[in-house]
């Protein structure tokens, strides 16, 4: 007779489920589709930043969790994570050490500091961006043409600047959709930038890949789908709103849409779950904060993009927005008269 | 290592009953111990304004010295004579009148620094490091020691924003002192000369001295 082994043990006893690391992998899979877009249109350039980018990213996490005698938390690929998205809102000839830098900002002031993943206020790959921009801001607004003839054969010269040195400057240096409208009013044709034959950084560029991945996370259950529609439906709304004020002065608002970073920015960097609201009515109003600011920022400042920071502030209010948006406790009543 | 009690050390006398080892111990605690800057976190404004070059900070750093110091020594002076309910408005009026006095001193010795440190010059005034020495050690101890806490309180100040200046400087101009010493090619980190800088050196000397201390502490 063979022996029955009885399993007993405390519930729960369904043990497969979403896991720190299950999302980061699905999320970084997400993104690929954009990443070797941006690769094909930009070359072997785009893809050395992203290695480095994501290589020091995960070296960052990897020592400093050794150097507070920390179990290592890189297996979880939350620095992958970062680190890929970081890489891929930086320029195509970005210089390496810069990338490093980035990389290191964003996992050391941007997450390690406030006590590792899920502790940090700020999405850590925006923390990074945030500080190379202020720290370089012409390395940072120099972008390449795509299909630049030899762009597999060769790198631009500034990727391999060496480390605290000035890159020098490619003779062909494209503007973005964005800032060749802010600063010479001229408009890119629709599908280039829906497809993303455009210059601009390395992953924002394609927004159909973006909501593919977008679109494939939130079926996964992964991302919560309410912030990019909030965003993106604000960001129409309002640029809709000053295209029918003074159609000449304010670009249209599919163009707002789906130039620069935005749908990077609403799908994959304000949906960050450590750094948004969690209630479904909060996250609707973090979301339209981010949308607003997007429009107010790109139509009015000084700087032809504004996502970064957009969602940067949205990060700062989104604790205040989950303690005055609260739901309704299940079984309270709600009191009478107000009902 | 607790903090002494410096309360019952008596009054009389330019060091009360001397002692070597106190007296060492008031200089020296500000430069480290009790550092004004890494410890206490006082005086956060000019050392965040001032500090985006060594050298400002450096003379930001010995004015404020001098202006401790010396209001220490004369708020521990008459400090028997200033009656309780008035003390505040005349330790201010008193740091003031040093700060005035270092004022016009910066401005014969170098315009050029007078300008750059603009208004952080006036705005000592209200620097709490000072009118903290003055209300916790001056108005409490002889003349001797509050001479030697001022002095450690301003060093230790002085080497605190030395310390972020010179990282500040080093990355946002690739010069210390003024002096370049940076290949030309030499790409300056552009947020280290701005606010945001500061704010970013202070932080990771802070967690530099913490760390180091935390582990002193632990193999003690």
């Amino acid at each position: 007779m063979s022996k029955i082994t009885l399993n007993i043990n405390t519930s729960p006893h369904v043990v497969k489920g979403l896991s720190t690391d299950m999302i980061m992998k699905q999320v970084i899979y997400a993104l690929l589709p954009a990443a070797a877009f941006g690769v094909y249109t930009f070359g072997t350039g785009a893809l050395l930043v992203l290695l480095t980018s994501t290589a020091a990213a995960i070296g960052t996490e990897h020592y400093l969790c050794k150097w507070s005698k920390k179990p290592s938390t890189i297996s979880d690929y939350s620095a992958a994570m970062t680190g890929l998205l970081l890489g891929m809102t930086l320029p195509p000839s970005f210089p390496l050490w810069m990338a490093a830098v980035g990389s290191f900002i964003s996992i050391a002031l941007g997450k390690f500091i406030f006590g590792g993943l899920g502790n940090n206020v700020f999405n850590p790959a925006l923390v990074g961006r945030a500080f190379l921009q202020a720290a370089f801001p012409v390395a940072i607004t120099t972008w390449t043409d795509v299909f630049a003839p030899g762009r597999f054969t060769g790198v631009p010269s500034s990727i391999f600047a060496l480390p605290f040195m000035r890159p020098s400057v490619d003779a062909v240096s494209g503007a973005t959709p964005l800032s060749s409208f802010k600063f010479d009013h001229m408009t890119t044709p629709v599908y280039d930038l829906f497809v993303g034959f455009c210059s601009g950084s390395i992953g924002e560029t394609s927004a159909i890949f973006l909501i593919l991945g977008g679109i494939y996370l939130a079926w996964k259950k992964m991302l919560n789908w309410r912030i990019p529609a909030s965003i993106l439906l604000i960001v129409l709304l309002f640029s809709s709103i000053m295209y029918t004020v003074d159609s000449k002065t304010y670009p249209s608002p599919v163009f707002t849409l789906f130039a620069g970073g935005l749908i990077l920015g609403a799908v994959f960097m304000a949906t960050d779950m450590v750094s948004s609201p969690i209630t479904p009515a909060g996250v609707w109003v973090y979301g339209a904060i981010i949308g607003f600011l997007v429009v107010l920022i790109r139509y009015w400042a000084g700087l032809p993009e504004g996502v970064m920071y957009a969602i940067l502030i949205a990060n700062a209010i989104s604790p205040h927005i989950d303690a005055l948006i609260r739901p309704r406790v299940y079984g309270t009543q709600i009191k009478s008269g107000t009902s | 290592m607790n903090p002494t009690d410096h309360s019952n050390s008596s009054d009389q006398g330019f060091f009360g009953k001397f002692a070597g080892t106190q007296a060492t111990n008031e200089f020296l605690k500000g430069l480290w111990r009790d550092n004004p800057v890494f410890v206490q976190v006082l005086g956060m404004c000019p050392t965040l304004a001032v500090s985006n070059s060594a050298i400002n900070a450096l003379s930001m750093g010995l004015a404020t010295t001098f202006v401790v110091t010396m209001s220490n020594m004369l708020i521990s002076l008459l400090r028997n004579f200033i009656p309780k309910q008035v003390r505040i408005a005349s330790y201010v009026l008193i740091i003031a009148t040093f700060v005035t006095i270092i004022d016009y001193a910066i401005q014969a010795i170098s315009i050029d620094i007078h300008k750059s440190l603009g208004a952080f010059i006036a705005l000592i005034v209200v620097n709490c490091v000072i009118l903290g020495r003055a209300e916790a050690f001056a108005s409490k101890n002889p003349v001797g020691y509050s001479i030697l806490d001022g002095l450690g309180m301003g060093l230790g100040f002085t080497f605190a924003l030395f310390c972020i200046g010179s990282v500040r400087e080093i990355l946002g101009s690739g010069s210390l002192l003024g002096f370049n010493f940076m290949p030309e090619a030499f790409e300056k980190w552009v947020i280290m000369v701005l606010p945001a800088g500061g704010f970013f050196t202070l932080a990771m000397w802070l967690l530099i001295f913490n760390g180091y201390k935390l582990k002193k502490a632990s193999h003690e």
